[in-house]
């Protein structure tokens, strides 16, 4: 497990906080800043929420703006469009990857296109909160990585933090976006710790910036959210067989940071892509293709994918053969063709 | 923390539906239904004002704003369905034999209120006052909503059915929560009330009692298929028992009576009584769009019997009986018509100005960089072209 204490410096000694701690920090900050934001969806209220992000927020500022919906994704994307056309900026909370499905007519047809279909008369800012992805022992249709769909839908903003720190930052960015946002939270991450203190909690993060978490000269580690532990780990190995892995994480899916990507293959000349997704047709293709575009004549070997398997997500006790680990990544590292470059 | 300075505007206190809180699980058997629906339940009967007794108290007024509106909106839909003949409009789903629920539906409205019409309810926008360009602009093709909605207050015109039932429920929840007493009035058909939105968005409309009004035109058809086809519930206005919502039935084709009905949900939702649910029985006279064939479908006879039951001619017939309205009336109203229509034509001959670079211009608040590059793989495109 990575921790996120790599740039800010605090002055007053950092207590441990969970990445779902920080999610809701920055949903209160956000609140108690901005009277129109509002949280919506199943369970946030007396509950707060099944990960416990909301926990707190209904005592604070009522059930007029943190409202616990009928249970229905659609009414609840559609009713926040509804909401933000008169002005309110709706935090909709979807209770798990695969129980978003309903919403995506709303989601296709109207919040990712309201913006565009009006020429800009009117917007759509939302956040629309996805826990997502696999490795907490989730039964069937709880640990879907729902990722490449929400990316082939143009007007939407993806984005999905790996560390403490990126959670508050990047929902705050993502709150504050005029913009529709696709936030997918790591649910194996959420209970993460990180020196992190609540109470000088870390600057906005700009929604489009990916960030080198480990420089390295060897090859390059492109991933984001819940994989980037593993690739994380995967390098910490990689050091006794010699190599130097340098690790991108992401952070925002689109708009997609070629240029730190680029920048970073072109010095290691080798790269591999690593997401719990699906392979075929996942986000993998997209970003090996963007990288080959731009870095060609950089590269040593071709770019690899290292994802999950193009199945549905299996049963919880067959899922750890299913999530890329980090002997799959290293044995993709092994494959970058090592005798043939320098 | 910063309080919200917003004044929540209250709802009524349910007396016919007990708080949520007391509705609660209890063992059987001291478990009872939670309301009584009977309060709830639609009329028997479509409810009609034009050739009953109750139109003797009409106000001559409005009465003769509807007809007006009336005349000019048939002229308005025969005149759309010619600019498809023309190649001027890519479609249009007419709503001719509808004008009284388009009219009425617009003329209810206060000024701050909001309509949500579905593709074939361009008629309600202009009633409401939006340029009839504006308004076609998504049925010419030129782009998808021609007129700001907030501007109008008018939500864009939306195709996939029942979609924007739930927009109208959030906009009418978050004026409430605002604190401003606006309405909004969200229009479906008969084959829209199948969707699941349109379950979904009644189901949030009665449980925050917002200030919404649903108007479903049953005009018979969802393209093709009759509404036998569609459902099994006693009428669609019996769907709002359900909910925990009055239901209304009203003849869709008496300007007066889906008036009257209309201005009694919105003065409802407006005091905090939450929403209402109005089927409104109607005839589309028109096929689905001109691309349509409805004589696959339906007979002349069935059609003939509507076209005797003309929402024009009964409110034409019904103030001309009442002495409200006389051969100058009507010439006026049908000079009026006329002009719009010729104003109309003209406006729609003209080639709409486009520029192929707008594709790019709204999708986000700031172009992401993958999208400059394709804006300017067109651009070149273009002066290409303009070398060519």
């Amino acid at each position: 497990m990575t921790t996120a204490a790599t740039t800010t410096v605090d002055a007053k000694p950092a207590k441990p906080a969970t990445m779902a701690q920080a999610l809701g920090r920055a949903l209160r900050d956000a609140m108690a800043e901005d009277p129109s934001v509002h949280v919506m969806g199943e369970d946030v209220g007396a509950l707060g929420g099944v990960f416990r992000v909301t926990d707190g927020l209904v005592k604070e500022f009522g059930e007029d703006r943190v409202t616990d919906t009928p249970l229905a994704e659609a009414g609840i994307l559609g009713t926040a469009v509804g909401m933000a056309m008169y002005g309110l900026r709706p935090v909709v909370e979807m209770q798990f990857d695969a129980f978003a499905y309903p919403a995506f007519e709303q989601l296709i047809s109207h919040v990712a296109r309201m913006r565009n279909r009006t020429r800009g008369a009117m917007p759509m800012p939302m956040v629309i909160r996805v826990p997502y992805g696999g490795g907490i022992g989730g039964v069937e249709h709880h640990s879907d990585s729902s990722e490449a769909y929400y990316m082939a839908t143009p007007g939407l903003h993806v984005v999905t933090p790996a560390t403490v720190e990126d959670a508050y930052g990047l929902m705050r960015a993502a709150i504050a976006s005029d913009d529709p946002v696709v936030f997918l939270e790591p649910k194996r991450l959420y209970w993460s710790k990180a020196a992190w203190s609540p109470e000088a909690p870390a600057a906005v993060e700009p929604i489009g910036r990916a960030v080198v978490r480990r420089s390295g000269r060897s090859a390059t580690l492109i991933t984001y959210g819940p994989s980037l532990p593993v690739c994380m780990e995967a390098a910490e190995a990689a050091e006794a067989e010699g190599w130097d892995l340098e690790v991108v994480d992401l952070r925002s899916l689109v708009p997609f940071d070629d240029e730190t990507v680029a920048a970073s293959v072109r010095r290691t000349g080798r790269a591999v892509v690593v997401h719990e997704s699906t392979g075929f047709g996942g986000p993998g293709g997209e970003i090996a293709a963007r990288v080959t575009e731009r870095c060609f004549h950089h590269l040593e070997a071709p770019v690899l994918r290292v994802a999950g398997f193009d199945i549905p997500y299996p049963p919880p006790m067959l899922e750890r053969h299913h999530l890329p680990g980090v002997d799959r990544v290293l044995d993709a590292v092994a494959r970058l063709q090592w005798e043939a470059g320098s | 923390m910063k309080k919200s300075t917003m004044t929540v505007r209250p709802v009524e206190p349910a007396q016919d539906l007990p708080g949520a809180a007391a509705y609660r699980p209890v063992p059987p058997p001291a478990w009872k239904p939670r309301t009584d629906p009977a309060p709830l339940l639609p009329d028997s009967e479509p409810h009609r004002v034009l050739g009953t007794a109750a139109a003797a108290r009409l106000d001559a007024g409005l009465m003769r704003r509807l007809y007006a509106e009336l005349v000019r909106g048939r002229r308005y839909n025969t005149q759309a369905t010619a600019l498809t003949k023309q190649g001027r409009l890519a479609v249009y789903p007419s709503s001719t034999g509808q004008e009284a629920c388009e009219v009425a539906a617009a003329l209810v409205l206060e000024e701050r209120d909001w309509l949500f019409p579905s593709y074939r309810d361009t008629l309600a926008a202009v009633v409401r006052g939006l340029d009839p360009v504006q308004a076609l602009t998504l049925l010419r093709g030129d782009w998808h909503t021609g007129y700001d909605p907030r501007e109008h207050r008018i939500a864009p015109l939306c195709t996939p059915l029942a979609t924007q039932l739930p927009h109208a429920v959030g906009l009418a929840h978050a004026a409430r929560l605002k604190g401003d007493d606006v309405v909004a009035l969200a229009m479906v058909g008969d084959g829209g009330t199948s969707e699941g939105d349109f379950h979904e968005a009644l189901n949030f409309a009665a449980v925050w009692r917002a200030p919404v009004v649903f108007l479903v035109q049953n005009n018979g058809f969802a393209i093709s298929v009759p509404l036998a086809k569609q459902t099994a519930a006693p009428s669609l206005a019996h769907k709002a028992v359900g909910y925990g919502m009055p239901g209304r039935l009203v003849d869709g084709n008496d300007a007066a009576a889906v008036h009257e009905v209309l201005a009694e949900a919105v003065a409802r939702a407006r005091r905090g009584g939450g929403p209402t649910l109005v089927e409104a029985v109607t005839y589309r006279m028109d096929a689905h769009t001109n691309a349509d064939d409805a004589t696959r479908y339906r007979g002349d006879a069935e059609v003939e019997a509507w076209r005797a039951h003309d929402p024009v001619q009964l409110m034409e017939r019904e103030l001309t009986e009442r002495g409200m309205l006389d051969e100058d009336g009507v010439r006026e109203a049908r000079e009026a018509a006329e002009t719009m229509a010729a104003e109309l034509r003209e406006r729609m001959n003209a080639d709409p100005v486009l520029d192929p670079m707008d594709l790019f211009a709204h999708v986000y608040a700031e172009k992401t960089a993958h999208l400059r590059e394709q804006e300017a793989l067109l651009r070149a495109e273009l002066d290409a072209e303009d070398e060519r």
